[in-house]
């Protein structure tokens, strides 16, 4: 195996015994005996092959029932594969739950020793990093209380502390992003945004198509245990929700498609980075393959939320052009939430040319400032009165 | 495979610590329950054996003859009881994670053994108080306790690997148990026993494990398999090797489908 490759897969096929009556007993074993025995048989895995480079953020994403944590729990180890193999360089920690082996009737201390010895970390490992995970817990004074007397919140904290201080050459985690409240998610947010800073190797099962476009660097869609397409985030978030509109009536899908390919000779280089904090600047390149007519045409650049709110909008009407290459740099002085771009070309009387849609994706997540709130981050000054 | 890597070690340690904490730091009586079970159990046969059947009679020792007998077969109860439940039991890791699945049930067995040891201890208070003489012998009672370890979480590999397929082995194994409690001398002494039927009682492993530890520690008149014939003596032992063999193959080869089946 190569060395810049973290995870080899190859032809793996896996399927599950579905028999109609299975004995689950030996009671009905015997009662079964000389019946004839159906057998049916689920494929889940239809010939899987792909390869994972070292320092990828690789997302797998599918339908329910597609066969993605089937596919994770093969890669954890977990699960045997009929036939195929499975080759790791380096060693795998695997998050199909968090706190695995947490016991309730063992003190909080307790647990985080089981809990990482479960996760392949002997005793001298974990009294190394055990100050840091109930440091990023926060709960010094809790630690020796039995964890049946935690609340939820405190045993989530606990659990995902462990999971991430436990580094390992690469790390596999499945849906973890959807347990927790906002406060939470914001938290896994930052700590994965630093993996993919970092170059950890990580491996995401989600069905959030947000965030394989605000994480991952690769991805891959399984659908009914076979890979649909491997490659780019754009592409695979497409392939997605093309897949679901399925669902939806031809029709409808012809349209969207119609839509889509209808404009847009627009090309953005988006930035590496998909996280931010309130103040930091977004950098975008963006260029467009018309035919530019520097007298006539305005580039435009606007920012969307989540919910269609439009936040924010500039355009290149008091510059001038020569052709239609820019950079474009915005300070982020807006709230927490989750943002697109959407780019256009407009003439000089507003009609627009062409328009790029969700060019890009990004999140604002919260800075732990506390003396403000809110859509936007205006400047603001209090000065006290004299009385 | 490193079977005793450091992370298998230290997954074994975290393991078995768990469980004795939790299983005694509910209790008020604490570590004692572990002792006083096979105590209380000693003592209703104690007197229902002594007094009202009198089988005890011409045995040297006979109190501690029957607690020796006593405590060897809880430890093989207790062993492949919870050893049997103990792949299901913890069902909930090994489908979330690749641990070794060996690692549950030697985790199992451990906690019986700790028992054991504790149990021991009050055998040893027993023995003294008994003048039972202490001889070179007694060195030789834990090789009778390795036997009995190898025997009796073979037995439980075999089993958990079994009960992760048919749920009620339990009620089968309870009566097996039952009769095996019976077809072992622990409450008789081999001497009540015709003499052409003793061999038949030493193919059972148990009966030639128990016996031998009586001969090592409590009285040299015990009757062991070694007496009767050392040919004799290969059966149970190639009974033991057997069911090492057998059992190890078939849970290496059910480990693989544990996840799943649970």
């Amino acid at each position: 195996m190569k060395d810049d490759i973290a995870i080899k897969v190859h032809d793996l096929h896996k399927s599950f015994d579905l028999a109609e009556n299975k004995s689950t007993s030996i009671k009905q074993l015997l009662i079964n005996v000389g019946k004839e025995n159906k057998k049916y048989r689920q494929k889940v895995l239809d010939g899987i092959d792909f390869e994972i480079k070292k320092g990828e953020f690789f997302g797998i994403v599918g339908r329910n029932g597609s066969g993605k944590s089937t596919l994770l729990k093969i890669l954890a180890g977990v699960y045997t594969p009929d036939s195929g193999t499975v080759e790791l360089n380096g060693n795998l920690t695997p998050f199909i739950e968090l706190g695995v082996g947490f016991n309730s009737e063992l003190s909080g201390h307790d647990n985080v020793y089981l809990s990482a010895s479960l996760l392949g970390y002997p005793r001298k490992v974990v009294d190394g990093m055990y100050d840091e995970i109930v440091n990023f817990a926060e709960l010094h004074e809790h630690m020796d209380k039995k964890l049946k007397n935690y609340s939820s919140g405190m045993q989530v904290r606990l659990a995902f502390s462990i999971a991430i201080k436990a580094k390992n050459d690469i790390l596999i985690f499945d849906e973890v992003l959807a347990v927790g409240d906002e406060a939470f998610q914001q938290k896994c947010m930052r700590i994965f945004e630093e993996y993919r800073r970092t170059g950890q190797t990580v491996v995401l099962v989600t069905h959030s198509m947000d965030t394989v476009r605000d994480l991952c660097t690769r991805a891959m869609l399984i659908d009914n245990g076979k890979i649909t397409h491997i490659g780019s985030v754009e592409s695979v978030t497409e392939r997605y929700s093309d897949l679901n509109t399925d669902k939806e009536g031809a029709q409808e899908k012809a349209l969207k498609l119609a839509q889509k390919t209808k404009y847009s000779q627009f090309v953005i280089k988006p930035p590496v980075k998909t996280v931010y904090l309130p103040n930091e600047e977004l950098t975008l390149h963006v260029s467009w393959k018309g035919k530019f007519d520097p007298d006539k045409h305005i580039i435009g650049v606007a920012i969307i939320r989540s919910d269609g709110e439009y936040v924010f909008g500039s355009n290149s009407k008091n510059m001038v052009l020569t052709h239609a290459e820019i950079t474009c740099n915005i300070e982020l002085d807006i709230g927490i939430g989750r943002y697109s771009v959407t780019v256009a070309m407009l003439d000089k009387s507003g009609a627009m040319i062409d328009k790029k849609e969700d060019a890009f994706s990004f999140r604002v997540i919260d800075d732990g400032r506390v003396d403000v709130g809110g859509s936007s981050r205006l400047k603001y000054v209090y000065e006290e009165d004299k009385i | 495979m490193r079977y005793f890597s450091v992370k298998n070690r230290s997954i074994l340690r975290e393991m078995v610590s768990a469980d004795f904490k939790v299983r005694y730091q509910n209790s008020v009586l604490g570590y004692l329950w572990s002792v006083l079970r096979p105590l209380f159990l000693f003592a209703i046969l104690y007197v229902v054996f002594t007094y009202v059947f009198k089988v005890g009679k011409g045995v040297p020792h006979y109190p501690v003859y029957l607690l020796l007998g006593i405590l060897t077969w809880t430890f093989f109860t207790e062993s492949t009881f919870v050893g049997m439940s103990s792949v299901v039991a913890k069902g909930d890791l090994i489908r979330k994670i690749s641990i070794p699945r060996y690692l549950t049930v030697l985790s199992s067995a451990m906690s019986a053994i700790i028992n054991l040891g504790i149990n021991l201890v009050v055998l040893l208070v027993f023995a003294y108080f008994n003048g039972v003489e202490p001889t070179w012998r007694w060195v030789l009672l834990p090789l009778v306790f390795v036997e009995l370890f190898v025997f009796s979480t073979a037995l439980a590999f075999f089993l958990s690997a079994l009960y992760v397929k048919f749920r009620d082995l339990t009620y089968i194994w309870e009566v097996l148990i039952q009769g095996g409690f019976y077809a072992t001398p622990i409450l008789y002494p081999l001497t009540r026993i015709p003499v052409n039927l003793r061999p038949y009682l030493f193919i059972n492993p148990m009966a030639q494990i128990v016996q031998d530890a009586r001969y090592v520690f409590v009285t040299q008149s015990t009757i062991t398999v070694w007496k009767i014939s050392t040919l004799l003596g290969l059966i149970p032992i190639g009974i033991v090797l057997l069911v090492i063999i057998f059992s190890t193959i078939y849970f290496k080869k059910q480990a693989k489908w544990f996840a799943e089946n649970i």
